[in-house]
């Protein structure tokens, strides 16, 4: 059975549809890139996958047992977090709080785990400093490190690399690939880059207020809109 | 010094403010933390002057009140909340409207009944002899469950704090602790307003939490740190308007700002100086 499967899914704000039409479905360990334009209603799917919001027709569906706090998300960063006073390995932590219940500290397992994945992301060496003082690629490192505490199945990726440089988003681009390797969590990102998701991506689901292209990235190459935004009109 | 302190210390209603103030202080300083950050420095500010309408009313009927202001403030706070996530009128004009409102209801019904005497001065700045026995007890208990409290949810505060979109989409319920924290901060500007005044209380929520943010670089550290500075800066505020007969709020308020002050000369020095949060 697939992890997510779309029925003619519409998702939107106030009455109003911003994304109409979608069909999908995704199966464990496929590597989604989410294409298309400003005010396509990316990160509105995004939001309806993690039930922020519910689909104002059609049905969303999960399988293989995914529950709602299983999955990992590395949101668009917020303004208040630039100036936020927070240890790295504080943020770290607090991808655990999901599956913690009411109990008030971190366990010994969990603080181990933390710190394997800090390990494997190259960011054990910075566990005591100041998240606001990072990089940011640094940062978007420790973030995807909390989003990786927080599940095992599903990883939700919202723009990572926008405002990267780019060696840091080859790096990271590299980074996320691996995991969808080797652990062989789905992951699901929203990206505004066409070359390395073409390059990196399993399937592409392309975006337009409705759904104009779904399938895998091989594919997708093939089509007039894959080479329109491949040819370097659009914002690659 | 010792012989000030001693002589302080005879006076039982000056121990009853001590103990009272410390309490609120260090209960203001975990608080203030999380609304600085989470920008809701203003709620507190708000709050208080919902609580100087609900104590002018309290006090024209004859009724106790820290009984008839909390209630009403617990109630003002979610109220406040409600409007900050609903964007037809912006969080910031909802806290306006409130706040003069019932700065307006308090003054009409102090006029209407006792007159405006001194009394009015010292709701709105704070008197330190404003607390008999039973306040103590009641504040004693209100403040040891809100430390406990904070205590507890640490570390959800700290994620709805710090990024409430993820703490939401792993399925923390971001709403309820935005609730816990208006409910707290509630209880501690009643609490601590008969002493600092209605127009200064606010000032105990968000100095130390950004004093601290001057030289702390993690969470636990800023917490530890705020605690640490309001605690100081309360007896030193004390102690100073007892030497000086000055009134207790303002000195406090102004040990304050020193405190800010001094702590943002050595983030300059350091010379890692960073935006005002």
């Amino acid at each position: 059975m697939a992890l997510i499967t779309c029925h003619d899914t519409a998702f939107g704000y106030e009455g109003h549809p911003v994304v109409s039409h979608l069909n999908f479905s995704l199966n464990t360990g496929d590597y989604l890139c989410v294409m298309g334009e400003n005010g396509a209603g990316k990160s509105t799917l995004i939001k309806g996958i993690l039930r922020l919001i519910k689909p104002m027709a059609g049905t969303l569906e999960t399988g293989d047992g995914l529950l709602p706090s299983e999955i990992g998300y590395l949101p668009q960063q917020t303004a208040a977090q630039k100036d936020f006073p927070a240890g790295v390995e504080e943020v770290v932590y607090s991808g655990f709080l999901n599956r913690r219940g009411l109990r008030p500290f971190y366990s010994r397992a969990e603080k181990q785990t933390a710190a394997t994945l800090m390990e494997q992301l190259g960011i054990s060496h910075l566990k005591k400093s100041c998240y606001r003082e990072l990089s940011g690629g640094q940062q978007q490192r420790v973030l995807l490190a909390r989003a990786l505490c927080a599940t095992s199945k599903l990883l939700l990726l919202d723009e990572p690399v926008s405002g990267l440089d780019p060696v840091a988003t080859q790096e990271l681009y590299r980074l996320i690939g691996d995991i969808n390797h080797t652990t062989g969590i789905t992951i699901i990102m929203v990206s505004h880059d066409v070359r390395s998701a073409v390059e990196h991506a399993s399937h592409i689901l392309h975006l337009k207020n409705a759904q104009q292209f779904y399938g895998t990235a091989h594919d997708y190459v093939a089509t007039n809109l894959g080479q329109t935004f491949l040819g370097g009109h659009a914002d690659v | 010094m010792f012989d000030v302190l001693v002589e302080m210390f005879s006076y039982p209603f000056l121990v009853r403010a001590v103990i009272v103030g410390a309490l609120v202080s260090l209960c203001a300083a975990l608080l203030g933390n999380s609304l600085v950050l989470k920008r809701y420095s203003m709620i507190g500010d708000g709050l208080s002057h919902v609580g100087f309408g609900a104590l002018a009313v309290a006090t024209a009927f004859g009724w106790a009140p820290l009984a008839v202001s909390i209630p009403l403030v617990v109630l003002a706070a979610f109220l406040l909340l409600r409007l900050s996530d609903n964007s037809k009128i912006k969080g910031d004009a909802a806290i306006a409207m409130i706040s003069t409102g019932s700065l307006a209801v308090g003054v009409i019904v102090l006029s209407l009944t006792t007159g405006m005497t001194t009394d009015v001065c010292n709701y709105l700045f704070g008197s330190i002899l404003a607390m008999n026995k039973t306040d103590v007890y009641m504040s004693m208990v209100l403040s040891i469950v809100v430390i406990v409290i904070f205590l507890l949810f640490y570390h959800k505060i700290f994620a709805v704090t710090f990024d409430e979109t993820f703490a939401r989409a792993t399925g923390v319920k971001a709403g309820g602790y935005n609730m816990l924290l208006a409910f707290l901060t509630a209880i501690t500007i009643v609490l601590g307003m008969r002493m600092m005044g209605a127009m200064l209380i606010s000032s105990l929520i968000i100095f130390p939490a950004l004093t601290a943010m001057r030289l702390c670089k993690t969470y636990r550290s800023v917490i530890l740190c705020s605690v640490v500075v309001s605690l100081i800066c309360f007896f030193i505020g004390v102690v100073v308007s007892y030497l000086y007969a000055m009134p207790t709020g303002a000195s406090v308020v102004m040990v304050n700002i020193l405190a800010f002050g001094i702590f943002a000369a050595i983030a300059a020095v350091k010379g890692k100086v960073k935006k005002p949060a």
